[in-house]
C-alpha cells in the first residue's frame, strides 16, 4: 500500500478523476443555498490542477467533495474505478487514507506532536511496523528539506517550515492525489514561492496528481490547468491559461 | 497506538492548569472514599485481629455480642469438662471464665463520659490470649481489686493511666499494668478479677467462658459435645469469627456513609471532567477534523478523547489515594454500635482499596468525558476544519 515515499515512478499509476454532474447545497436556517450546479469536469493522472473563483463560488466544496471529506446532494465522483460517492463512512475513511494527501491553509499540524509524530500520524492506520513507520517519516520529512527539523514541535517552526511538515504528512503514504486548500494563503512570498516549487516538484517526479483550491494568481500559474468557478458553476477557462504540459509522463 | 495514546497524554500535559484542577478535584473525590473504605475495613481488621485462631467462645445460646450473654456458674464447670478443650502443663482444661461489665468513664481533655469494657479475666485468660502483652507495671493479683488497663484506654481516660486509681462497683481500683494489645479491641479494655468484677458489681454469673480447643478443626465436636447436654443452652464460636461479627453494622455503616457521601461528590466531580473534556473537545475541533480527514475512523476519535478522560480520572484516584493512604498514620476512636464500648481502630489500606479507589477515579473521568468524546467523533469533518 505505502511504498516508501520517493521510491515511486511516474504517475502513470495514478487514477484519474471524473466529475460527473455534480450538485451540492447547505441549508442555512430555512434557506437551501446552492454551491455547486451540476458542475462536470475531468482531471487526467498526474495533472496539476488549480481551482480558482471568489469567496462562495463553491470552489472549496468542489475540493471537499473530491476529497471524500464532503457528501455530494447528486452526481458522481470516480477516482479511477472507484466510485466515491457511493462508499459509507469508514469505506470513506480507509479510501482516504490510502489515496488522498491533504495540504491546509493552516498547515493543521497537531500542536503537541513533534514534526516527526505529526508526519508519522497518518501511517497509523497502515500495518507497518513502528519501526518502518519512523523510517517513512524521516524519509518524508528528507524530502521536503526538514531532516534537522524532526523532533521540533509545530510552534518551534516557522509556517513555512511547518507547510513543509505537513507537505511531508500527505505524502507519506503515498497518496496518488494531493489536495490543497489555499496552500499558499498563510505565508509570505518567499516560503510560498518554496512550498509550490515543492508541490511542482512532487508532481513532476513523484506523479502526484495535485487538485489546489488558490486566489494567488502566483500559485496558480504553477499548474497545468486553472479552472474557475463562479456561482457554483464551471465557467469556461481562456485557453491562453491552458498549459500544454497535461500530462507530465510526457515531459519527465 | 501508542502515538493516539501519547497524543492523549501530552494533551493533558499541555492544559496543566486544567488538567490540574479537573484532578484536583476528582482527587478529593477519591479521598473520601477511600479513607471510608479504609476505615470500614481498619475496623473489621481490629475486630478480626482481636480473636485467635484455634480459641473458642462459649456464650449463652441467641448472643450476639458479648454483653447480651450469661453462663451460670454450673454450666461454666460443666463446659470446662469437656474432652475437645486442649490441657495446660498442669493437666487443667486451658479454659477461663470471663465477665463483661460496660462502665462509663471520663476522658482525658474533655471530661466527657464515655463507655468502656471491663474484662473480669480468669488464670488462663493470659495464656489464651498471646497478642497480649505487658508493657508497663505487672498482672493484677487475682483476688485484690487492682486492675491493668490497655494502652489506648490509659491514654485516653481520666485515672486509667499507671498507678492512678479508678471508681466503680463501689470500690477503688489501683491500675497496676499497662498492656498491649496491638490493633486488637483488646487495647480498648479494662482487665481484671473475674471473681472480683463479679462480687463488686453483684453478679451471679460469668459472661462466658473462652477456651482452647486441643484441635485447630475442633470446632465442630466442641459443639457437638455441648449440644449433647441437655442442661446446657450454649452457643459455641470460633474467637476470630465471633469478633469479625462485632464490627459488621458499624463497618456496613461506615461504608455506606462514605458511599453516600462520595456518591454525591462525585457528581461534581464527573461534571467538572465533562466541562474539562468538553472544553478539550471545542478547542481542538480542528484538530478532529484534520485527524478525521486524514483517515481516522470515528472510533479512533472517540478512544483518543476517552483515553484522555481515563487518563485524567487516573491522575485523579492516584493523587486522591496517595493523600488517603496518610490517614493509615492516625486511629479513630468510637463507640461500638454493637458492643456499646468505646473501640480504637485505624484506616487500613488494601490493595483491594487501592485498585477499587482507582477505578472509582477512572470511572468518573469516563462518565465525564464520555459525551464530550462521542461528540468529538461525531463532528462533521468539513465542519470542524472551518473550525481550524
Amino acid at each position: 500500500m505505502s511504498a516508501p515515499v520517493g521510491q515511486q515512478g511516474s504517475g502513470s499509476g495514478s487514477p484519474a478523476i471524473d466529475i460527473r454532474a455534480v450538485s451540492k447545497s447547505y441549508v442555512r436556517g430555512q434557506q437551501t443555498v446552492p454551491v455547486l450546479k451540476d458542475v462536470s469536469f475531468h482531471i487526467s493522472p498526474g495533472e496539476f490542477v488549480a481551482l480558482m473563483g471568489p469567496s462562495g463560488s463553491g470552489k472549496s466544496t468542489l475540493l471537499n467533495l473530491i476529497a471524500g471529506i464532503d457528501h455530494v446532494d447528486a452526481g458522481t465522483i470516480l477516482v479511477g474505478d472507484t466510485d466515491i460517492t457511493t462508499l459509507n463512512e469508514s469505506a470513506l475513511a480507509r479510501w482516504r487514507s490510502r489515496s488522498i494527501g491533504f495540504i491546509f491553509q493552516f498547515y493543521n499540524l497537531i500542536p503537541v506532536l513533534t514534526a516527526l509524530e505529526n508526519v508519522e500520524l497518518p501511517l497509523l492506520l497502515t500495518p507497518l511496523s513502528a519501526r518502518e513507520r519512523r523510517e517513512h517519516a524521516t524519509a518524508a520529512l528528507a524530502l521536503v528539506g526538514l531532516a534537522d527539523r524532526m523532533d521540533h514541535r509545530p510552534s518551534e517552526l516557522s509556517g513555512g517550515q511547518q507547510q513543509r511538515t505537513a507537505i511531508a504528512r500527505a505524502i507519506v503514504t503515498d497518496p496518488d492525489i494531493l489536495v490543497a486548500d489555499e496552500p499558499t494563503g498563510d505565508l509570505d512570498r518567499v516560503s510560498a514561492g518554496e512550498i509550490l516549487d515543492l508541490m511542482a516538484g512532487l508532481n513532476k517526479s513523484l506523479g502526484k496528481t495535485i487538485v489546489m483550491v488558490t486566489h494567488d494568481p502566483r500559485a496558480a500559474e504553477r499548474a497545468h490547468l486553472v479552472r474557475s468557478l463562479e456561482k457554483g458553476l464551471l465557467i469556461d477557462s481562456d485557453p491562453a491559461d491552458q498549459k500544454d504540459h497535461a500530462d507530465p509522463a510526457l515531459h519527465p | 497506538m501508542a502515538l493516539l495514546a501519547s497524543y492523549s497524554l501530552r494533551n493533558l500535559l499541555a492544559r496543566r492548569m486544567t488538567t490540574a484542577l479537573t484532578a484536583g478535584g476528582m482527587a478529593l473525590v477519591v479521598f473520601v472514599f477511600a479513607a471510608a473504605l479504609m476505615l470500614a475495613e481498619g475496623l473489621r481488621s481490629t475486630l478480626v485481629q482481636t480473636g485467635s485462631s484455634g480459641n473458642a467462645l462459649v456464650l449463652r445460646k441467641g448472643s450476639k455480642s458479648e454483653i447480651e450473654s450469661v453462663v451460670d456458674r454450673n454450666a461454666a464447670a460443666l463446659v470446662e469438662t469437656s474432652a475437645e478443650i486442649a490441657k495446660a502443663g498442669d493437666g487443667a482444661a486451658l479454659a477461663a471464665r470471663e465477665v463483661v461489665v460496660l462502665i462509663n468513664l471520663a476522658k482525658r481533655g474533655t471530661g466527657e463520659a464515655s463507655n468502656v469494657l471491663l474484662r473480669g479475666i480468669g488464670e488462663k485468660s493470659l495464656a489464651l490470649r498471646p497478642q497480649v502483652r505487658m508493657v508497663a507495671g505487672r498482672m493484677p493479683r487475682f483476688g485484690s481489686s487492682e486492675i491493668c488497663a490497655g494502652e489506648g484506654v490509659a491514654r485516653r481516660f481520666k485515672g486509667a493511666g499507671l498507678g492512678e486509681t479508678l471508681r466503680f462497683g463501689m470500690r477503688e481500683w489501683t491500675v497496676v499494668g499497662i498492656f498491649d494489645a496491638g490493633a486488637t479491641g483488646f487495647s480498648s479494655e479494662i482487665w481484671g478479677d473475674a471473681d472480683q468484677f463479679m462480687s463488686a458489681f453483684r453478679r451471679g454469673a460469668y459472661t462466658l467462658v473462652l477456651v482452647k480447643l486441643a484441635r485447630e478443626d475442633g470446632l465442630a465436636a466442641f459443639r457437638q459435645s455441648l449440644e449433647a447436654d441437655p442442661r446446657l443452652q450454649l452457643d459455641v464460636k470460633a474467637e476470630s469469627a465471633f469478633y469479625a461479627e462485632q464490627s459488621e453494622m458499624m463497618a456496613k455503616f461506615l461504608r455506606i456513609l462514605g458511599m453516600s457521601l462520595t456518591a454525591i461528590f462525585s457528581i461534581g466531580a464527573m461534571i467538572g471532567a465533562m466541562i474539562t473534556m468538553h472544553a478539550a473537545v471545542a478547542g481542538r475541533t480542528g484538530e478532529i477534523g484534520t485527524l478525521r480527514a486524514l483517515g481516522f475512523p470515528r472510533r479512533s476519535i472517540l478512544w483518543a478523547f476517552v483515553l484522555e478522560a481515563l487518563l485524567l480520572g487516573l491522575l485523579g484516584g492516584a493523587v486522591g489515594l496517595a493523600a488517603a493512604s496518610g490517614l493509615q498514620f492516625f486511629t479513630i476512636s468510637t463507640m461500638n454500635f454493637q458492643t456499646f464500648a468505646e473501640l480504637a481502630f485505624g484506616f487500613a489500606l488494601t490493595p483491594g482499596i487501592g485498585l477499587l479507589s482507582l477505578g472509582f477515579g477512572m470511572g468518573m473521568g469516563l462518565l465525564g468525558g464520555f459525551i464530550p468524546a462521542l461528540r468529538a467523533a461525531r463532528i462533521k469533518i468539513v465542519d470542524a476544519l472551518r473550525a481550524a
